[in-house]
């Protein structure tokens, strides 16, 4: 379908973990590709199932981690050593086994702050407004139900097709998401 | 594993000890129940009158901390020789507070412990409270606490940098460092059930103000995904940095070379003491909450004794601290040494010195006992106890040696003011104060974690 949709999909809501797992197999079978799964707490194997491989994110806190290291020993050799020299009874400027104390908690603050700042943001959060809102009973995926949503953009995407799909999947309800 | 062995293994699990959750509960009433105590109208009684009383001292902070910032640090009992008095003292108390609260979420998360989610997110709120209230008194004994900021290195009109060969300037970073990623993890373990509470807000108030702060979670499963990890990685950071942080405090006193202050066995001696105060302050907070708020199905009978076994744990090692320390003093043969340890135990703060031996070493022993360690009432004053002991051991640690100079014409004596106890005591509320809020405004047991721990929350048969 290649004109415009005017919805953001439709979705269908389920009672147990395993009901939406065994929905996101099938639907990744039957050759849906832009859909999200919605839980209100991680469920194992989910995330592959819909065709997630691996996130950066490790990557992220990594390269956080090490400029944080890197910048804190180079900022106190700098100052103790370069920009302020201080002969303390003799001894050496480049004292360098002081400096591991703040080296390693600046290692760990940025490491942190690169792991939240990273989190959020390869989730696109914060993200105030979005199309699912809409729907009234999408409000239960932050207490006790799971829902399967196949996104309008997926090329396969068909009003009907997808609603008699989704409907073989046996859920509670099924709705549209407006845009 | 197959299924069988699993479940006779629970079987069993479930003879030997009583379970982490009440059964009966479903995904929907674990939310129910503990986003109610947030959402619902109105608050307890006794929620106002522990309000009360905890802002009444938080006003007497303030009254003793603006006289202090007028008349100046000598309405202390400081002096020299005892330049540190209660300032350090509260400092050393309240940060080691504080570390329990990252070995609950973080250090049993890494161990598969799965009794700690119904006690970390509120362990966690107690970390951050009380490194605030740490973070207090060295401000105030600098003396001029506008001047904080001359702490940190920034490029200045009067081209000098801070001393980064300083244990004191570590400390700087090591609280700084431990208060922020505390907050983060915090905040982050917080997203879902900011969520559940934005979806679950009657009032248009509570949708934007949760909304707002749980950022449009919408609990997609890439979200979930990159959550789990981030999550992980974080508790494998806050692991190396709590045991840093008391070890870099421990510094303070073991770089000095001062007898009674310079000693190897510090570091790990303070990290213990402060994860045996930490979980005192865990259970004087718990037993109360779960019984004012009918928690008792999620902070069972088995996470007091839990507790209860890591205080007995951690309390045999400050011991082991305090009699290495004894011994160190006789073996290594050193006469300022050997006379602060003499002087700790006859001279004139022996008082003190005996009663922290007592609140710590001696009377935590009853902990043994099975009786006692499920008797919430008596690990509630165990607890009580403890925390007193533990101030006390910081205040022998700082008077003790500092009061007996190596030249005795340079000897003093220390007694903490109205303004010291005042400041002491207003912390305490202050304390109090922002926990109060907190039961009030935030969630105080994680809903997204309490659902993984029910029967149904496999999505798979565990057996697979």
């Amino acid at each position: 379908m290649d004109e415009p949709s005017d919805i953001y999909g439709l979705i269908a809501e389920f009672e147990t973990p395993a009901d939406l797992l065994a929905a996101t197999h099938e639907a990744r079978a039957a050759g849906y590709q832009r859909m999200d799964a919605y839980s209100p707490f991680p469920i194992e194997g989910l995330a592959e199932a819909l065709g997630f491989h691996r996130t950066r994110l490790p990557l992220v806190i990594l390269v956080g981690g090490i400029l944080g290291c890197l910048g804190g020993f180079a900022m106190q050799y700098w100052c103790a050593a370069v920009d302020y020299p201080v002969n303390v009874g003799g001894r050496p400027l480049d004292s360098w086994p002081m400096f591991i104390p703040i080296t390693f908690e600046l290692t760990i603050l940025c490491a942190s702050l690169a792991a939240v700042v990273g989190l959020l943001a390869l989730n696109r959060l914060p993200m105030p407004y979005h199309p699912l809102f809409h729907v009234g009973r999408f409000a239960l995926a932050t207490r006790d139900r799971f829902f399967l949503c196949i996104e309008s953009t997926d090329p396969k995407f068909e009003r009907q097709t997808v609603w008699q799909f989704l409907n073989s999947l046996k859920p509670k309800v099924i709705e549209e998401v407006p845009i | 594993m197959s299924d069988d062995a699993l479940s006779s293994r629970a079987r069993i699990d479930s003879l030997v000890e009583p379970p982490i959750v009440e059964p009966g509960y479903t995904f929907a009433s674990v939310t129910d129940k503990i986003s109610a105590i947030v959402l619902r109208e109105g608050s307890p009684r006794g929620w106002w009158l522990g309000l009360a009383i905890s802002f009444s001292l938080v006003l007497l902070l303030l009254y003793a901390v603006g006289y202090l910032l007028i008349a100046g640090v000598g309405i202390w009992g400081i002096n020299v020789p005892v330049a540190w008095g209660f300032a350090i003292t509260n400092f050393v108390w309240w940060i080691g507070i504080g570390h329990a609260g990252t070995l609950i979420s973080a250090i049993l998360l890494l161990l598969h412990q799965q009794w700690r989610t119904s006690i970390n997110r509120f362990a966690e709120a107690m970390t951050l409270f009380a490194v605030a209230c740490a973070g207090l008194f060295p401000l105030l004994h600098m003396g001029r606490p506008w001047f904080f900021y001359w702490l940190f290195p920034y490029p200045n009109t009067m081209k000098i940098w801070p001393q980064f060969r300083s244990p004191l300037v570590w400390d700087v970073f090591a609280v700084s460092t431990y208060f922020t990623v505390s907050l983060l993890f915090w905040y982050v373990g917080m997203l879902p059930d900011l969520a559940t509470l934005r979806d679950r807000s009657m009032s248009r108030l509570g949708r934007v103000a949760y909304g707002a702060l749980a950022m449009g979670w919408r609990g997609s499963a890439f979200h979930w995904r990159r959550y789990e990890v981030a999550y992980l990685i974080l508790a494998g950071l806050a692991t190396p940095l709590v045991v840093s942080v008391h070890t870099v405090v421990s510094f303070d006193f073991a770089v000095a070379n001062l007898p009674g202050w310079h000693s190897t066995i510090f570091p790990p001696y303070f990290v213990a003491g402060a994860i045996y105060s930490g979980f005192a302050m865990v259970l004087v907070l718990a037993i109360p909450l779960r019984a004012f708020y009918g928690l008792e199905d999620f902070i069972t009978e088995r996470h007091l004794e839990n507790m209860a076994k890591i205080m007995l744990a951690t309390g045999l090692m400050v011991g082991y601290g305090y009699f290495i320390e004894a011994f160190m003093a006789w073996y290594g043969d050193n006469q300022y040494d050997l006379f602060t340890t003499i002087n700790r135990a006859i001279g004139p703060y022996a008082p003190a010195y005996w009663a922290l031996l007592a609140c710590n070493v001696v009377i935590p022993q009853v902990l043994w006992v099975k009786r006692a360690r499920s008797s919430a009432m008596l690990l509630f004053v165990v607890a009580i106890i403890v925390l007193v002991g533990m101030w006390l051991e910081r205040f022998v640690i700082i008077v003790s040696s500092l009061h007996r100079d190596y030249l005795p014409s340079s000897w003093g004596m220390y007694s903490g003011t109205f303004w010291d106890w005042a400041t002491l005591v207003g912390s305490i509320g202050l304390f109090f104060c922002m926990l109060f809020l907190f039961v009030r405004f935030l969630p105080m047991i994680s809903i997204s974690e309490m659902r993984t721990l029910l029967p149904g929350s496999l999505a798979k048969p565990s057996g697979e």
